[in-house]
């Protein structure tokens, strides 16, 4: 087979490639969502949303199992809220650094999480138990259904979060990121706002997760490994690709930054990666992302001295 | 208004590096008293702020403030009624968030933050005329971020959140020691507007003596945790900064040696 031929077969699977992206992005933007405010709007690295996430589809899956679907979000997004609360109170209450009271508490979901499986390290949720995709699922929206349900979900997300981020307690909690100093001489106590912030980020965070489970139909314990990472990327692809303001506009950036990363981990599984190797490739993104600003910089340095060279010879002849 | 009776702060205590910061410290201050605090570096000045706003607590004495003891009380829930500007303009405001945001967030001080919008368009209205007073036209940029002001803009903007809803205490701490000399004198000229207007107690840590003597009513002057000079009234009309330097030198038993304060 030619080279074109190849990119001919390629191109034609761009749009299942962007359904696929589109169903596991949207679903996994929430959990982008979470990284977010723990990464951005705290300004706090939290690294429990390893262990939340797999904690929320553990919940999700057996309540699935016992046909609870919708019932297990909500326990999922419960118990998210409930490791991030213990998160900040190791780091408030007992003063150890917010980075490795989440690897504590991250640590210690593990074993949680094989509690709640039922010290399996894995659960099919198999037909005929409910997800919340097959009681969804409607004859006029044919393969459509899942990625709309998890339309319909993230856009309440996303407008509650952003009504929330905009009241009066959401912008102490913005500025509790910025500066903890300022809003402690405001009159508010930080060691709330933190609680409050980091709670809601690993409910977003495990409710992702528990609808990841009912979405494959499989809970792993596993299966968090490496979550913060894709958050992350996902929130400083959204940042470099299309932008921080306005807030709306920054928390759909997280969104399409989300599904661009599931695009771009799809094309890598095209181009002969195996699931193995994907860690290493999103590393490798979030390396990249991450040192967009610098490479940046150093490229429009390197311009400037190239023009300023130039002109500097210009002068000399 | 403001009672502190003998409070004692020792920083490392039971290490080679112990320091006392504050030794037996009193000091009363009546109600709209305009106090210039001076000294030299590590003479508690600072340290008899963070006393009083919450960030360290004495250990002993006590600290009344309107007859209520606020020697224990919590930082964010003192902050409720004392008014805070800091050296470092960085501190004052949330650089990520736009001007009428900051603002916003010390509009609602003392009120709870519940979840009802965070800034509304009569709030917006209420915001513009404050910052028009600033006269550095900030009212007509109020969605950009605090992070794009200049050093002098933002401690303009912190003072002015610090007295939007009135406090019983404004505490400033060197809040234009970053600034260059044209700006330290605006924002200086703007503290001295508000604090007279307004009438509100206030502590002032300055290294600038002449701006000690133009601007308050009283001098109270630190060395070594102690308070070696209090002036008010014709004691305080009669200083100048060769006659302070004079009784520094001769109460302290040391030649003034700092020159931020000799060459203000």
């Amino acid at each position: 087979m030619g080279v074109f031929e190849q990119l001919a077969t390629f191109i034609e699977r761009i749009p299942g490639l962007l359904l696929d992206s589109g169903e596991l992005g949207i679903i996994y933007a929430i959990m982008a969502l979470g990284v977010f405010i723990s990464f951005r709007t705290l300004n706090t690295p939290d690294l429990t949303v390893d262990g939340s996430f797999a904690l929320g589809a553990a919940f999700s899956a057996v309540l699935a199992v016992n046909g609870h679907p919708v019932f297990g979000l909500i326990i999922a997004f419960l118990a998210g809220s409930a490791a991030g609360c213990i998160t900040s109170l190791i780091n408030v209450r007992m003063g150890i650094n917010p980075l490795l009271a989440s690897i504590l508490v991250m640590l210690g979901l593990y074993s949680v999480n094989l509690r709640v499986m039922g010290k399996q390290p894995n659960i099919p949720i198999n037909k005929p138990a409910e997800t919340i995709y097959s009681l969804f699922k409607a004859d006029s929206l044919a393969e459509y259904g899942e990625l709309v349900l998890s339309i319909i979900i993230l856009s309440a997300i996303l407008i509650s979060l952003y009504l929330f981020l905009k009241t009066r307690f959401g912008f102490v909690l913005r500025a509790t990121g910025d500066n903890e100093n300022m809003v402690r001489a405001s009159g508010v106590n930080t060691d709330i706002t933190k609680l409050i912030g980091l709670a809601l980020a690993n409910g977003l965070t495990a409710l992702s997760g528990g609808m990841i489970a009912q979405f494959q139909r499989f809970s792993d314990v596993q299966m968090g490994t490496g979550m913060v990472v894709i958050g992350l990327s996902s929130v400083i692809i959204g940042e470099v690709v299309f932008g921080t303001r306005p807030l709306f506009r920054r928390l759909i950036a997280v969104v399409l930054g989300s599904v661009l990363y599931r695009f771009i981990i799809s094309i890598a599984y095209e181009v002969g990666l195996e699931a193995s190797d994907l860690k290493l490739v999103s590393a490798v993104i979030v390396g990249i992302a991450l040192s967009a600003p610098k490479i940046g910089g150093g490229l429009a340095k390197l311009k400037s001295r190239f023009s300023t060279g130039e002109k500097a010879g210009e002068q000399d002849a | 208004m403001l009672e502190i009776n003998r409070v004692k702060k020792v920083f490392l205590k039971g290490t080679v590096n112990e320091r006392t910061a504050l030794d037996n410290v009193s000091l009363t201050l009546k109600e709209g008293e305009f106090v210039a605090v001076i000294g030299g570096n590590g003479s508690g000045k600072s340290t008899l702020l963070n006393c009083i706003s919450g960030v360290h607590f004495p250990d002993s004495g006590s600290i009344k403030l309107d007859g209520e003891d606020i020697s224990f009380l919590p930082e964010y829930k003192r902050s409720k009624f004392i008014g805070r500007v800091f050296q470092d303009p960085l501190k004052g405001t949330a650089f990520d968030m736009s001007i009428e945001e900051n603002l916003a967030i010390a509009w609602y001080k003392g009120r709870s933050r519940n979840l009802k919008p965070g800034l509304t368009r009569k709030d917006i209205e209420v915001f513009r005329e404050k910052l028009a007073r600033l006269d550095l036209g900030l009212e007509n940029r109020m969605k950009d971020k605090a992070g794009l002001l200049s050093g002098g803009q933002r401690q303009a903007l912190t003072l002015l959140m610090a007295i939007m809803v009135r406090p019983k205490l404004l505490l400033l701490d060197e809040h234009t020691a970053a600034l260059d000399p044209s700006t330290a004198k605006k924002v200086l000229q703007l503290t001295r507007s508000f604090v007279k207007e307004e009438k509100i107690a206030t502590l002032m840590v300055t290294h600038n003596m002449k701006d000690a003597l133009e601007m308050c009513s009283r001098i109270v002057m630190m060395h070594e945790g102690r308070i070696v000079l209090d002036a008010s009234g014709e004691e305080k009309e009669n200083l100048t900064v060769d006659k302070l330097i004079e009784k520094f030198e001769e109460r302290s038993g040391q030649t003034l040696d700092n020159d931020r304060m000799l060459l203000a």
